[in-house]
């Protein structure tokens, strides 16, 4: 039996450290870990940031309030409405939201780090998976840089199929879209809807390419390979589903008072704050400005195709959700024209620096069997040379900056990722509104966490 | 524009890089010329983004700003040159506040500081990550594998 009490100076001081329990001075924020957390008290320009008032300021919650009623609380990056790994602090005022940070970085894979350890061959495998939801897109914009720097025109079929899958992926992600954000409202059943319409999309795009998702389909110089046997059946088969089917979609929300409740007048944003803030895609047309990359910067002959830019006028997500819809209806019309437009001949370039030898060839010559080792293991140079391309993505501008040095591998590949820069109107959404409101607001911003974190 | 542009900024270096308008500019007129650009309708930035020219160039990086104007249908890219020593460039988060995110990665990413900037923490990577990892001196798989002494069933 041991007669040792708490006041023996025998016993060590054990050296804690308990949370809450910092000395005065010391600024838990300014240190290592914690430095992108949101602080308790924020002044100038983060507190401007943080309530969104940067260009506008709209905030107009009472500002004498007592420390005690507020509270910042963490949403993710676990949450199943934040579209992946978003996580988001919020202060609140009781059930009002004060001001918001998003910390991002959860799903940060360094694939622009990785784009420059792989050839230009292998580039679009590396960019496909960054926004899963559209990784045509992520292709296109890759191939078209690469395409630009070695000053190459691929072939009009190409350019067709080109713009035919993209926009399907197109309709796919807008789906998607429409589903998830109905699905974090409560509204079960669009959710079901919109992912069936979609694995029609994707069972296209696994007969053509191979693979659901992230299909290495565009590479420069071309497509890796042609429409299979059967695809205007099957092309014209989903457009017909897809119309069809909208009166389905409109039934469903487009007067539905509860959906209409939770959305008009949400997550608002305005033209002048989505400009200054860099937000595009339909963000920025459901604020009511008429900019689409496809009409200002035409891509791939995408001006050959009559199409509409869809706009909003409030700049809610109610609004949002209107524009994707238009925006599927318009896809679709430009579906049915590429495919009636169809031209034949080759779907890549026949340019033995960039493209492989025909399979044939292989079996009877021996240089177009080292031809297409060669192109495969080392892949081909591209000049010396920095461009910048950028496309419409279902989410924005998606961009492409590409630095060549000569060799067969990038210098530098950056892409300018849109749901990135789209992330930064979160605060300005959010300040000033219910917290029920945060689910509607991102699912309507569409946020690709692959796209954001790269 | 572009000649007026010219005109009040001598020593600024236009480069046309595949039909697409580039300049270059030093880093102590980069607030003066995105100011003047604004105002002259660039009203978007698209892009902020780095080169890191390590021992190919001096100085050693590039800040590389993408900018849009919509009224115009024009793009206009501004390369800043830094110094490996002393990486600091003005924010452009007064003129432009969307290149808050923008300018935060590329301080994460290669450790180019942005003078004026509101909250310049790492944005991708953890608070306490060492090194740029975008820098051409950081490995690629320096990351130490962990659990790689865990028994194994044969």
């Amino acid at each position: 039996m041991t007669d040792k009490t708490i006041d023996d100076p025998e016993i060590e001081e054990v050296d804690l450290w308990v949370s809450g329990t910092e000395e005065a001075e010391w600024d838990v924020y300014s240190t290592d870990e914690g430095a992108q957390k949101m602080r308790l008290e924020e002044t100038g320009a983060r507190l401007t940031e943080q309530l969104g008032s940067v260009v506008t300021d709209d905030y107009d919650l009472d500002d004498i309030i007592t420390e005690d009623e507020r509270m910042i609380i963490n949403m993710g990056p676990q949450h199943p409405s934040t579209h992946g790994v978003l996580r988001l602090q919020l202060e609140l005022e009781g059930e009002m939201i004060r001001r918001s940070k998003c910390v991002i970085g959860y799903l940060h894979t360094g694939m622009e780090k990785t784009a420059e350890t792989l050839t230009f061959l292998q580039g679009p495998t590396n960019v496909t998976r960054m926004d899963y939801l559209a990784p045509l897109h992520n292709e296109l914009c890759f191939s078209l840089a690469v395409e630009r720097l070695l000053d190459i025109e691929v072939p009009p079929r190409a350019e067709v199929i080109r713009i035919l899958m993209t926009e399907l992926n197109r309709i796919a992600s807008h789906l998607v879209a429409m589903a998830t954000n109905g699905m974090d409202i409560g509204a079960l059943s669009i959710m079901t809807y919109g992912f069936r319409e979609r694995e029609q999309i994707l069972a296209f795009f696994e007969k053509t390419t191979g693979l659901r998702l992230n299909h290495n389909y565009i590479r420069p110089g071309g497509v890796a390979a042609d429409l299979p046997p059967g695809w205007r059946a099957d092309v014209s088969d989903i457009c017909d589903t897809i119309t069809g089917r909208l009166t389905d979609y409109e039934d469903m929300l487009k007067e539905n008072p509860i959906w209409v409740g939770r959305t008009r007048g949400v997550g608002v944003i305005t033209a002048e704050e989505c400009r200054a803030y860099g937000i595009t895609g339909p963000t920025l047309r459901s604020a009511g400005v008429p900019w689409d990359l496809r009409k200002a910067f035409p891509y791939s002959g995408i001006e050959n195709y009559e199409f509409e830019v869809p706009v909003g006028e409030h700049g809610d997500v109610y609004d949002r959700y209107r524009v994707r819809i238009e925006e599927i209806i318009q896809s679709v019309g430009i579906v049915r024209q590429a495919a009636d437009a169809m031209p034949k001949g080759d779907f890549r370039i026949d340019d033995r620096k960039v493209t492989p030898p025909p399979r044939h060839r292989i079996d009877e010559s021996m240089e177009a069997l080292i031809h297409h080792f060669k192109i495969f293991t080392e892949g081909f140079r591209v000049p010396a040379g920095e461009t910048y391309v950028a496309i419409e993505s279902p989410r924005g501008e998606l961009g492409c900056y590409l630095v060549a040095d000569g060799t067969g591998k990038p210098w530098r590949m950056h892409t300018r990722a849109p749901s990135f820069y789209n992330l930064q109107a979160l605060p300005i959404m959010m300040a000033d509104s219910v917290v029920a409101d945060t689910i509607a607001t991102i699912a309507s911003l569409d946020p690709v966490m692959g796209d954001v974190d790269r | 524009m572009s000649e007026d542009l010219r005109e009040r900024f001598p020593e600024a270096e236009w480069i046309d890089s595949h039909d697409q308008d580039v300049v270059r500019i030093a880093p102590d007129q980069l607030l003066e010329f995105g100011n003047v650009v604004h105002e002259a309708g660039f009203e978007v930035l698209a892009d902020v983004t780095a080169v890191d020219w390590y021992r190919t160039r001096t100085p050693r990086f590039d800040v590389v700003v993408n900018l849009l104007s919509m009224q115009h249908r024009r793009r206009l890219r501004i390369l800043v040159g830094v110094p490996d020593g002393d990486p600091v460039v003005p924010s452009l988060v007064p003129i432009w506040p969307g290149a808050n995110f923008g300018e935060r990665e590329v301080y994460d990413m290669f450790g180019i500081t942005f003078d004026g900037h509101p909250d310049l923490t790492r944005i991708l990577m953890p608070d306490d990550w060492e090194g740029y990892p975008l820098r051409k001196d950081f490995e690629v798989g320096a990351v130490p594998v962990q659990f790689k002494a865990s028994h194994q069933v044969n």
